[in-house]
């Protein structure tokens, strides 16, 4: 536990190692092996940690390491006088961060390990390129997670986002990865700068960034019931950046782009990790924002719009991964709501559930994709199961339990949220359970497409005769091998639900950057490498439910227990989060049973829900598949609203975006108009003040230094001949003075 | 037959004779040896001077300085001839004419 | 009475050899006449009561320096006179008439100053104890002026090195 200030440092030596030697010395199998070997032995220390910790009795799991000084004390004026502005390398590991920890290392591990098989086609130097970001991500990560002042914690959140933006933007050859990577990074730093001033707002008024003594002389403050204090305007700024980071209405739209990243990337960081760096500040200033109470309100709306936007918006969509891309959004929509009404805990439960079924639906997403050899539309799939017997049962298992099919994790997480978002308020948990039923349809639409049916994609030359596209045609399209996510309005409006089979090769297949090396012989199962992974993530995705089962069900609540701490114990706390708390200790009877009966029902509420998704899905995509061509026609509006994602980047493109294009143009034209012909005439000045003292010096400096000179030299043959060079003439002078010295002395005596 | 007595004039107005006698030669020779015995000359009118004082005060001073010019001289001697002689094997010549180096 | 002869004497003695020396031809004629010129310059001294600063002037001016003169002028083996060739330029006349000159005006300033008389010369020794001149100005020259005869030895030393230097064959 003493060494987890290692945690940040070992990926980034793997960084290190892979960026500066990796890149031009290593072959594929020593970059992944560095890598995986540096996320085995931070996964190693994690754990190690994390038991010493465990072991230690609930009131003391807290354990500080300061490495050293960062920033010496800074005077600096503060709401009370004046404070100490210092910044400590300062990392704490309690039991939030514990979770956290596990999470990036473990999953990461899986990741890791996932992405030295995929990107297998990847050239030698961009092979260890991109496990060297992937690794400096995951240092970021447990820097951000282990942070135990806001300062430090701003390097992580900083960090990650780099890394995002890297990453998304691996393939930078093509202008859509890189454009998304811009898009992500300009959005996170919108984020940045509500939580950069939110920071400088918590040292404002507590004159500290250290968060646990930030959490303590909040406690001391009255709660902001009513009126919108400076708690209010500190928590609004961070939830901010939160949502930049997160991915929460307004700055959501970053996310299903950073879908052109490869799929290893979107699993590790757009799903299960960076994302819910939004999610895990909220929670690590759990007391800061029970404080504000009006901010956490608008975050629990935030959270319940953005699940309810990103599930209505991830019913039509075709491409696999931007499917799942809005389902993290919604998913992390979950999160937030469980913040907003309290339930940190239950955020956490949800964010560490999350991050197992959501890792392991991107890399079965992979899979699929890998098999497909590029092919990410759903549309061009269909049938898989044949094919993909282990990505097909691992990827049900994900869908099941992101869906909240009891017994898997997703369900208990769900449940949970739900729960107690229907002890505080009704409105938001209907929302919630109206997004749980949309989660399970187009989770099961997913699948439904992938793996069922028949198979839509193109033929390959082994089992189809050449009938169809012809094989010359056909190895052309597919020999170009993995093709990476493309914008889908490339398929634009033109797209329609059903193709037929002949519109496969005719199809122009986007050249990726990495060519398969083999000629594509169909779909086929992924490597050993990328189906363990899978496997692992998919009994992860089946257990961690089983850590924090409701009392309702006989369980013991373990995990919110575990976090109960670092959530800290005020009162708030303990009347918002805890409402079945006191029952579980010693309460009457008929109030247990009466909870009881309540979330007995609304669990069976939420799974028959999850149930109707599930048969609404297979229904229409499964038995029925001409359904939902009927209903996109019906309302062809409402399809177009979702289809184009509300619109909302459209919106932003020409209100913020354009206005923003425009306000640079107008600088742009102040700076050629203004600013360049300032300079320019300040130039001209120059010269022509210049082209007159290079004149006056011509004509009256030089003519008086030569004057000098040519004097010297005219005087000076007058006066060498003075010079004779010989002695006795000189001793003529000398006596010549004596004489005249005498006569002076003689006639002046 | 009767004669002033002799004061320091008189060996003054000897010292300044002798003196001149020894510029008249630096100024009318061209044989650098004579020159230096001319200069010799005025040495020793400068000592007769210095010792005809000391003897006027009774005090020995004079002399001491006297001495003191005896030595200089003696390395004047030393260092001149020295450089009539480096001189000589350079030019084969001892006449002051042809030393001009000095020429402008 | 006395004094005055031989006042005159020596110093008709000293005006003649030294002009002797001047206008010889020979310049080894000019050495031997620079010899009795210093002789009777030291029998001045003897006058003058310096018995000690006559010594040295007869062993260090007419034994030394003379004689290294001498072997100057015979070491010199002159092809042709030094006074063969002669600059337009020399001044001779200018010089000699600037010479005669300072010496009037030398005259005229001592016969000015002549008319306040002073004492007769009377030789130091004469009024001193029994140590004489040569032990008053050993005490003087080792006491009030050691470092000045310590410089002067030191003088000597360099010209004696110089000398060598300078006279010194090149390689």
């Amino acid at each position: 536990m003493r060494l987890i200030w290692l945690l940040p440092l070992i990926p980034a030596a793997g960084a290190a190692v892979n960026g500066l030697a990796g890149v031009r010395w290593f072959g594929r199998a020593a970059a992944g092996a560095v890598a995986c070997l540096a996320m085995l032995s931070a996964f190693a220390v994690a754990l190690t940690a994390s038991i010493a910790l465990i072991r230690l009795p609930p009131e003391a799991r807290a354990y500080d390491v300061t490495l050293g000084p960062w920033l010496p004390p800074i005077p600096l004026a503060t709401a009370h006088g004046i404070g100490s502005f210092a910044a400590e390398w300062a990392f704490r590991l309690d039991p939030l961060a514990t979770v956290m920890i596990l999470v990036v290392t473990g999953i990461g591990l899986l990741i890791h390990v996932y992405a030295t098989a995929y990107m297998m086609d990847e050239p030698r130097g961009g092979y260890a390129r991109f496990f060297c970001y992937l690794n400096l991500f995951c240092a970021f990560m447990l820097l951000l997670v282990l942070a135990s002042n806001f300062l430090v914690m701003f390097i992580g959140w900083e960090g990650v986002g780099l890394c995002s933006y890297l990453l998304i933007g691996y393939w930078y050859e093509k202008g859509s990865a890189a454009t998304a990577g811009r898009k992500a990074f300009i959005t996170n730093r919108i984020g940045d700068w509500g939580f950069l001033l939110g920071v400088f707002g918590v040292f404002h008024v507590f004159g500290t960034l250290d968060f646990h003594a930030v959490a303590q002389a909040v406690s001391s403050l009255p709660i902001e019931q009513s009126h919108f204090g400076e708690l209010s305007i500190i928590c609004l700024l961070l939830f901010i950046g939160a949502t930049g980071k997160s991915a929460q209405i307004p700055l959501f739209v970053w996310l299903p782009d950073a879908m052109e990243g490869p799929t290893p990337v979107s699993a590790l960081i757009h799903a299960a990790t960076m994302v819910t760096a939004g999610v895990y500040m909220v929670g690590r200033n759990a007391v800061l924002f029970q404080h504000a109470p009006l901010v956490l309100a608008i975050i629990a709306i935030v959270g319940t719009l953005t699940a309810l936007m990103a599930a209505t918006i991830g019913l039509v969509q075709n491409d696999i991964k931007r499917v799942l891309a809005y389902s993290t959004v919604s998913q992390l929509g979950y999160m937030f709501l469980a913040a907003g009404v309290g339930a940190f805990a239950a955020s956490t439960f949800h964010l560490l559930t999350h991050a197992f079924f959501k890792a392991l639906l991107f890399l079965g997403s992979g899979a699929v994709i890998h098999a497909m050899a590029g092919e990410q539309d759903m549309q061009r799939m269909g049938g898989l199961r044949r094919f993909l017997p282990v990505t097909f049962v691992t990827m049900m298992i994900g869908a099941l339990a992101i869906a909240g099919i009891p017994p898997l994790a997703g369900f208990f997480s769900k449940d949970e949220i739900l729960l107690q978002a229907f002890s505080k308020n009704r409105a938001l948990w209907a929302l919630g359970s109206v997004t749980a039923l949309m989660t399970a349809f187009y989770m099961f639409r997913l699948v439904a497409l992938t793996f069922y049916g028949v198979y839509r994609g193109p033929s390959w030359p082994r089992h189809v005769p050449p009938a169809v596209g012809g094989p010359a045609t056909l190895s052309i399209a597919t020999a170009h091998g993995v093709r990476h996510p493309v914008d889908p309005d490339a398929h634009g409006l033109a797209h329609v639900p059903q193709h037929d089979l002949s519109h496969g090769p005719a199809h122009p297949v986007p050249i990726g950057p990495a060519a398969h090396a083999h000629e594509w012989h169909g779909p086929h199962e992924a490597p050993s490498a990328m189906t363990w992974p899978l496997m692992a993530l998919a009994v992860g995705a089946i257990v961690c439910g089983f850590i924090s089962i409701p009392p309702a069900l006989g369980g013991t609540n373990a995990l919110e227990r575990f976090l109960e701490p670092s959530f800290g114990g005020t009162p708030a706390a303990a009347t918002v989060e805890h409402a079945r708390q006191p029952r579980a200790d010693a309460e009457p009877a008929t109030a247990d049973q009466a909870s009881n009966g309540r979330e007995w029902a609304l669990m069976l509420l939420a799974v028959t829900l999850a149930g109707a998704g599930v048969a609404a899905a297979w229904r229409l995509y499964v038995t029925r598949p001409e359904i939902p061509v009927r209903l996109a026609a019906r309302w062809p509006g409402l399809h177009s609203l979702l289809w184009h994602k509300y619109f909302v980047d459209e919106f932003y493109g020409a209100t913020l975006v354009r206005s923003t294009f425009a306000s640079a143009r107008g600088l742009w034209t102040f700076d050629a108009r203004v600013v360049d012909g300032a300079v320019n005439g300040s130039g001209w000045m120059t010269r022509t003040v210049s082209w007159f003292s290079g004149i006056f010096d011509r004509v009256v400096v030089d003519g008086l230094v030569n004057f000098v000179g040519w004097s010297a030299d005219e005087g000076s043959l007058v006066v060498r001949r003075g010079q004779t060079g010989l002695l006795q003439n000189y001793l003529l002078l000398i006596v010549l003075g004596v004489c005249v010295f005498l006569t002076v002395y003689l006639f002046a005596r | 037959m009767h004669f002033t007595p002799i004061t320091p004039y008189h060996y003054l107005l000897l010292s300044a004779a002798l003196f001149s006698v020894g510029v008249i030669g630096v100024m009318v020779r061209r044989n650098i040896i004579i020159l230096f015995m001319s200069i010799e000359l005025m040495f020793n009118a400068v000592n007769i001077n210095l010792v005809a004082f000391a003897a006027l005060y009774r005090h020995e001073v004079g002399q001491a300085f006297a001495v003191f010019v005896i030595a200089v001289a003696a390395a004047e001697a030393a260092v001149g001839l020295g450089i009539i002689l480096a001189f000589y094997r350079n030019k084969e010549t001892l006449n002051i004419d042809e030393m001009n180096l000095m020429k402008g | 009475m006395l004094d005055a002869i031989a006042f005159y004497t020596l110093a008709a003695l000293i005006l003649a050899f030294a002009i002797a020396v001047i206008t010889a031809r020979n310049p080894v004629h000019s050495v031997v006449f620079l010899v009795i010129n210093f002789l009777a310059v030291a029998i001045v001294y003897i006058v003058l009561g310096a018995e000690f600063l006559a010594m040295i002037q007869v062993l260090v001016y007419a034994g030394g320096i003379v004689v290294l003169y001498l072997f100057v002028v015979m070491l010199v083996n002159l092809k042709r006179g030094p006074e063969a060739h002669q600059d337009p330029r020399r001044q001779t006349g200018a010089g000699v008439g600037l010479a005669v000159a300072v010496l009037a005006e030398l005259t005229a300033i001592l016969a000015y100053t002549g008319r306040n008389p002073l004492p007769a010369v009377v030789p130091a020794a004469s009024a001193r104890g029994p140590g004489g001149n040569t032990e008053q100005l050993g005490w003087l020259l080792y006491t009030t002026y050691l470092i000045p005869f310590e410089v002067a030895s030191m003088l000597l030393l360099v010209a004696m090195i110089g000398a060598i230097v300078l006279a010194r064959k090149v390689d």
